[in-house]
């Protein structure tokens, strides 16, 4: 007998209760990244050469290096500077900032796409910079990138795994600690695997359907 | 990016790596780092080239395929792009064994990370295929061309140029995953940067090195998919040109 | 030649042919006109197999097209039957479908070389001689971007004709074009119809090529054949009051 349905269910709660930090890493690491990522579009089309310029350099080394190595760098380097946090923060935190770099280039797509008529209605108008982006180019700008942004909640949340290796109490570190405990990996993990793929076939699915939404009220 | 960008980084990125190397006691911890970025590299080979395979056999079977391979192909899409990369490579590694199939760390790293990047490879494919117009399926109808030869003398051909961006994006995202193999014991970049902190307490420098020399070899992949899509666009730029 | 036997195509309850009958004698020239929506170019198509016929049966030298014989009775056809009957077919399509990876040279020998099984050589020079008569000699080595749109619809009509068709089929080939590339285009099916012994069906908006270069003219209308017959009678005394509607419109127009 390849799986133990009773070992299976006597971890199964045990999961479901580390699940709980999963979820809250990939709640809150993904606010950080909506509004960082933001933050990163803005100031990448920013007219200043050196703000532009200095936010792409950032964006794309945080992109084209390893989440794992930015999560020990906050755990581990910061300390060094006096500010210490405990392992979910520094983990959440690298989570965050990693996705929002995938989110800037989201929005940044999103801004792009608003017609120049736009702008020069606004200017037309005598609205300020800062008024025509709040209200005017953003609200336009948002709802049809949401799916795109889905997409990367769903890639985030697959990446939560990462936190076991600064030993936060998410769902593979607890799962690998109930393996080490029982000689038995097989249902643990397999459970953990089982979890990730059922929330990201629902995500997926309810991402489908808001692109569709999407696309009829584009037509209308 | 903009080649511009990529330019200034990497001479940013250069520059930064000299500074820090520059430190006294560099010698302590750059060796183990080098041969850490030799595994690194090795995997992300080994990755690469399974991850394409997987891709390319994926996707045609699940447009092409019977109902059963189509299935097929579309389970093993789902289930690994569904779950985490890292739980993959733990399954391959803590629970194989004890189902009876033992594997070295480092075929479950390339398996696991070859794999999880081959699903997102199926829908490039896919994409890339899809792309192609219908009037180009039509003129091979029209020339009595069967399915298979069209698909690889006349569509193929030409989705590929198409895919290779995406492709070069799957490349960096595997490059990025293979620091994960440092937690089944493979002594990869990032395991030898922890070894080497633990050893030195020269966090910030082997750390911030570490960066660089991941950024370094995207970099390269970067640049390396640009020359790969100028090859592959040749005839048809030379074109556009005039 | 081509034999269309109450055939029927509808786009759910859209019926684009409606019951259709046509038949083309062996190195008739035939051209279809009509407005746009009456069906032209679906004729076309079921011929070439692109669309699929939801009633009736086509036949091609007396073979039933998208339909094969078993136990007596007729059945829809398989790969291996549709690529036999269509190996008599060629056909050139209003946006050229030229394969832009290839040179002008590849696309004329790709089919004959893969699909007729020609040793390399052979098929070179089969699509030389084509590309030359033509009057694209000098271009063998050229990419499809390089070129004019009616280089470009030259080229594919040397690539369609390399697999030696009994039968072509012109789609609106010049209507792609810039008005002052119809001419070169237009010349180039007049001497292939004068040099080789092939039956057309041609879909066009030239009506003056038309009245010149048809053997017989059909007007559709709402999927249906309305009025056919030889190409001064269309032209200069049609009976019916549609065609004669449609030829004062566009007359005018052009």
């Amino acid at each position: 007998m390849f799986w133990d349905w009773e070992y299976a269910f006597e971890v199964l709660p045990v999961l479901a209760g580390a699940s709980i930090i999963t979820i809250q890493a990939t709640v809150l690491g993904f606010i950080l990244a909506l509004v960082l990522g933001l933050i990163f579009a803005i100031m990448r089309m920013s007219r200043n050469r050196a703000i532009s310029g200095a936010t792409t350099a950032v964006v794309e080394f945080i992109r084209s290096t390893p989440l794992l190595i930015q999560i020990f760098f906050i755990y581990f380097v910061l300390p060094e500077f006096g500010i210490v946090l405990d392992a979910f923060l520094a983990g959440t935190l690298a989570l965050g900032i990693h996705y929002a770099t995938y989110c800037s280039e989201v929005y940044r797509a999103g801004i792009e796409a608003i017609p120049r008529g736009q702008w020069e209605a606004a200017t037309a108008l005598n609205l300020s910079p800062t008024t025509t982006f709040r209200d005017i180019i953003i609200p336009q700008a948002i709802p049809p990138v949401v799916p795109a942004l889905g997409n990367y909640l769903v890639a985030l949340f697959k990446e939560t795994p990462l936190l076991s290796a600064i030993a936060v109490l998410e769902l593979m570190q607890t799962a690998k600690i109930l393996g080490s405990q029982n000689f038995r990996y097989i249902e643990p993990i397999t459970l953990v695997g089982g979890f990730f793929l059922i929330f990201s076939l629902i995500a997926s699915a309810a991402n489908r359907y808001a692109e569709r939404r999407l696309s009829t009220i584009g037509k209308r | 990016m903009p080649l511009k960008s990529i330019v200034v980084t990497a001479i940013i990125a250069f520059a930064a790596g000299l500074v820090f190397a520059s430190f006294a006691g560099y010698e302590l911890f750059i060796p183990g780092l080098l041969e850490g970025t030799w595994i690194t590299i090795k995997i992300t080979l080994g990755g690469a080239l399974l991850a394409v395979v997987a891709a390319f056999i994926a996707a045609l079977a699940k447009m092409y395929g019977p109902a059963p391979i189509r299935w097929l192909a579309t389970c093993y899409i789902e289930v690994f792009r569904g779950t985490s990369a890292l739980v993959q490579l733990f399954w391959l590694f803590f629970v194989l064994p004890q189902l009876g199939v033992t594997l070295s760390p480092m075929m479950s790293a390339i398996l696991a990370l070859g794999l999880n990047i081959g699903a997102y490879g199926a829908e490039v494919v896919r994409g890339g295929i899809n792309g192609v117009s219908r009037d180009q399926w039509e003129a091979t109808i029209a020339l009595n061309m069967s399915r298979p030869l069209a698909l690889r003398r006349i569509i193929l051909p030409q989705a590929f140029i198409a895919m290779i961006p995406p492709w070069g994006n799957l490349f960096i995202e595997l490059l990025k995953s293979t620091s994960l193999v440092s937690l089944i014991t493979i002594s990869d970049l990032t395991f030898r940067a922890q070894q080497m902190n633990q050893a030195t307490f020269r966090t910030l420098e082997i750390f911030t090195l570490v960066l660089l020399i991941y950024l370094g070899i995207s970099l390269l992949i970067t640049f390396g998919m640009r020359a790969l899509e100028r090859i592959a666009t040749g005839g048809i730029v030379r074109g556009r040109a005039s | 030649m081509v034999r269309f036997s109450g055939v029927t195509k509808r786009y759910g309850d859209l019926t684009v042919l409606d019951n259709l009958d046509l038949d083309v004698a062996p190195q008739e020239k035939v051209a279809i006109i009509g407005p746009s929506g009456s069906g032209k170019t679906t004729v076309l198509r079921m011929l070439m197999t692109l669309e699929r016929i939801d009633d009736g049966v086509i036949y091609v030298d007396g073979r039933p097209l998208t339909h094969m014989e078993s136990n007596g009775g007729l059945v829809r056809a398989n790969e291996k039957y549709l690529r036999s009957v269509r190996g008599d077919i060629g056909m050139v399509f209003q946006h050229f479908n030229l394969f832009p990876h290839m040179t002008v040279l590849r696309n004329c020998t790709e089919a004959p070389i893969n699909v007729l099984g020609l040793p390399k050589a052979q098929a070179e020079e089969r699509a030389v001689e084509l590309l030359e008569l033509v009057g694209l000699g000098d271009k063998l080595g050229e990419y499809p971007q390089r070129l004019s749109g009616g280089q470009k619809q030259r080229v594919a009509i040397a690539r369609a004709l390399a697999m030696r068709p009994k039968v072509m089929l012109f789609d609106e080939v010049t209507s792609a074009l810039d008005p002052e590339l119809v001419g070169e285009v237009l010349n180039a099916i007049r001497m292939l119809g004068k040099q080789f012994q092939l039956t057309m069906l041609m879909v066009t908006h030239q009506m003056g090529f038309a009245k010149e270069f048809a053997d017989r003219v059909c007007f559709f209308y709402e999927g249906k054949i309305h009025e056919e017959g030889p190409p001064e009678q269309i032209f200069n005394a049609p009976e019916r009051e549609r065609t004669q509607q449609f030829l004062s419109a566009v007359l005018e127009a052009g």
